[in-house]
């Protein structure tokens, strides 16, 4: 047995230890740190949608259960898919090492990051003057802890894009080294994608 | 053995050379060497295990007669509260995470691990939380509501939840929680994608393995645990009503969240154990491990069927659905029993050795075969609603997590001992430590299997002076003053060995493993040079290298 275990030598040594699973390890990191936090998510949704099926009326009626406009949630969505898009834009610019462009859609991404913030800072003042919070129920506490860590990872996500936006402009990112800024947008598209759960289960489906 | 490498005198100096001048502290606490934050994880983690223990005695102490003798009821509950969090989130989880630290690259022929700065910050929030959970007692009182702290009880409703203890364990168990993600990200990583020439992933050793998959079930499970002391810290100071059924929550949610956590976290504090026992029997036995890939897939299975049990938890609820949950149970026992037919199998006709390691691997299979016999009674819903909330269930948890994660936990350190250090421990004080160990947990926990069918609940700090309840009481607390009596031979002999001047080889166990290929301790950059990698057993290879022709029409060179 044990001359077959060892006998038989690779055919393609070489490549067998070239980053045996293609993904650069910063990369492959960011992976599985985004998949983390969409199991922190869903702990979230999974609460949302307990608690929600178990009420008799959604919201809740009486005080404390403020009126969502969906128009506006429909604006602040466009905004961060648009900022999705931008960011994008600028992987693909550095893929053709175009450094200008990659710093001109970073700084559009994170502008369009800080806009969803400000609406959301906008609507969150709103729902409060009209009574809802925290602690004015089940529906505020679930709205306000979905939304705010969403918007948590929004202002993180831009604080990172600052930080490679300044690496950028010091010509920091080439073609072929640019495993930070894809980084960046792999997060990006998540808080993105999250923020499609949160609209559609929030705002969308009453 | 001449085939590991010789001591690199040059190389030796070469984490000197860096920085001549710096303090040895400076150097320790600045480190981002996998193997001294392995070594930093190994000796906090112990410390906790300490603290913890003394809690655990402080219970027999109070449980060793009826009535009230030394602790209150709130006393009595805060203890047990801490003495379970404790032993859990910062010594169980922790010490294995440590033992991977120190042994996945080495074992893989990594330089480090991926990230080795992330690396580093993950274990210095073990400290800081174990710093933040203890700190309660100087700030009115620590968590008194279990380790699982279940709502409404955590949610402050009463005198007893109203403490800040409960705050202090949330954010204690954040920064744990954090640190366990940060350090799966890194095993992942470094284990896809730092492996040496040659190490594939049926190479690698099965620590490696455990680890792997251990990896990925912290990844997935640890995060939702984290939601939920997210939304219990925002019951408990903002207001919010997620368990508080008065506004519209669900208390039976927390439950949810928590075990869709904590089941797989039992796994995770398992799983490496059977690493470490498959690495060790083979050793000792002079054999391959029986059934390489078998041993992988069942690995596999536990951890993908351990997200699908965690409401055998919530049988009593009335809120789950039984027949799922219970032949979800039930299958897990398939998997954990083909991992028993490799080690048996393994052990079979095996030159065997009973070194001290050998005998804590076996301890391990003994214990933890009683620990998942016990779990599938459990599993069953009408004996678990006839047994919950009973002794029984102490003594299931702990034939799992101290017979089976603790064993392993020992066998590991005396048999990787000589790679920290350069020097085995000794042989007659090891066994010694693994007899006192095993009397004193068997007369603990075995007993609480009768005391469980007596009826006895568990977490009351008074019971009736009943006969029987009295003698097995008071029996099981001689048991547990033996337990603290068997780490005394255990550091005596750290202690002992480490002074010693004298060297054991570089390989004392003639292992398989590349861990044993470099020097013991290894130097900073791990490796000189690595061998050819054929196989799940290089070092087996090397030593035989004269007795081995090529044969040109194998096709696989993995275990069978």
């Amino acid at each position: 047995m044990a001359v077959a275990d060892t006998a038989a030598l690779d055919e393609h040594p070489a490549e067998e230890h070239h980053k045996p699973g293609g993904i650069s390890t910063s990369l492959l990191g960011m992976v599985l740190f985004i998949a983390s936090e969409v199991m922190f998510f869903g702990g979230l949704f999974g609460a949302y949608f307990t608690i929600r099926s178990a009420a008799t009326s959604w919201p809740p009626e009486g005080a404390g259960s403020a009126h969502l406009e969906t128009w506006y949630a429909a604006i602040l969505t466009t905004v961060l898919v648009t900022s999705s898009v931008t960011m994008q834009l600028g992987v693909w610019a550095i893929r053709r090492n175009d450094q200008r462009k990659l710093v001109m859609w970073l700084a559009i991404s994170m502008l369009l990051g800080v806009a969803f913030l400000c609406g959301q800072a906008y609507e969150y003042s709103k729902l409060i003057g009209e009574g809802m919070t925290l602690s004015s129920g089940v529906f505020g506490s679930t709205f306000f802890t979905l939304t705010g860590f969403h918007g948590a990872h929004v202002a993180g996500g831009a604080a990172f894009i600052l930080i490679v936006l300044l690496r950028a402009r010091s010509g920091q990112f080439t073609a072929r080294y640019h495993d930070t800024v894809e980084m960046a947008s792999y997060y990006w598209h998540f808080v993105d994608v999250v923020w499609l759960g949160l609209f559609s289960t929030i705002y969308l489906l009453r | 053995m001449a085939i590991t490498q010789a001591r690199p005198e040059a190389a030796a100096d070469a984490a000197h050379g860096i920085s001549p001048r710096r303090h040895p502290i400076a150097v320790w606490l600045t480190t981002t060497d996998h193997k001294k934050i392995g070594i930093m994880y190994l000796v906090n983690s112990y410390f906790w295990f300490g603290v913890a223990g003394l809690l655990a005695v402080f219970v027999r102490a109070e449980l060793a007669q009826p009535g009230t003798q030394f602790f209150g009821e709130e006393r009595y509950n805060q203890l047990f509260t801490m003495h379970g969090t404790t032993m859990i989130f910062l010594f169980v989880i922790p010490i294995l995470a440590g033992f991977g630290n120190y042994i996945v690259p080495l074992q893989i022929g990594a330089l480090d691990m991926a990230f080795p700065r992330v690396n580093a910050l993950s274990f210095w929030m073990l400290p800081l939380a174990g710093i933040v959970l203890y700190s309660s007692y100087l700030l009115g009182g620590p968590a008194d509501a279990g380790w699982t702290e279940y709502a409404p009880l955590s949610e402050g409703v009463g005198a007893q939840g109203n403490s800040i203890g409960i705050d202090l364990w949330i954010i204690a168990l954040l920064l744990v929680g954090t640190a366990s993600i940060l350090g799966a990200v890194n095993f992942i990583t470094t284990i896809f994608n730092m492996r040496a020439p040659g190490m594939t992933m049926f190479r690698m050793p099965l620590f490696t393995w455990t680890i792997l998959v251990t990896s990925l079930l912290v990844l997935l499970a640890t995060p939702v645990f984290t939601s939920a002391l997210v939304m219990l810290l925002i019951d408990r100071n903002l207001g919010g009503s997620f368990f508080n059924p008065a506004n519209g929550g669900i208390a039976v949610l927390w439950q949810n969240v928590f075990w869709f956590y904590s089941h797989p976290a039992v796994y995770v504090m398992v799983l490496p154990g059977m690493g470490i026992i498959s690495d060790v029997l083979p050793v000792f036995s002079r054999k391959p491990l029986f059934g390489y890939k078998a041993f992988v897939f069942a690995t596999a299975g536990i951890g993908a069927l351990g997200f699908s049990v965690w409401a055998h938890h919530m049988f009593v609820t009335g809120q789950v659905l039984l027949p799922f949950f219970s032949i979800m149970t039930f299958l897990i026992a398939v998997p954990t029993g083909v991992k028993f037919f490799n080690w048996i199998a393994t052990m079979v006709k095996g030159e065997i050795t009973f070194s001290t390691a050998m005998l804590f691997a076996v301890g391990f299979l003994t214990m933890f075969l009683i620990g998942g016999i016990d779990g599938v009674f459990l599993a069953s819903p009408p004996v678990d609603f006839a047994l919950t909330e009973t002794y029984w269930v102490v003594a299931h948890i702990h034939y799992v997590l101290f017979g089976g994660s603790v064993f392993a936990v020992y066998a590991g350190f005396y048999y990787w001992f000589p790679k920290f250090s350069g020097r085995k421990l000794k042989e007659g004080l090891g066994k010694l430590h693994f007899w006192l160990q095993f009397i004193g947990f068997n007369m603990t926990f075995f007993s609480m299997h009768i005391l469980g069918l007596l009826g006895m609940p568990r977490r009351i700090q008074d019971y009736a002076p009943l006969k029987d309840w009295v003698g097995l009481n008071q029996f099981q607390t001689a048991g547990a003053l033996l337990i603290a009596l068997s780490t005394a031979p255990f550091l005596a002999n750290v202690v002992m060995t480490l002074r010693r001047k004298d060297r054991d080889p570089e390989d004392p166990w003639e292992a398989n493993t590349l861990e044993w290929y470099t020097t013991s301790p290894p130097p900073a950059h791990n490796f000189d040079s690595l061998p050819e990698i054929h196989s799940e057993r290089p070092l087996f290879d090397l030593r035989h290298a004269d007795e081995l022709t090529v044969d040109p029409d194998a096709t696989t060179t993995g275990a069978r």
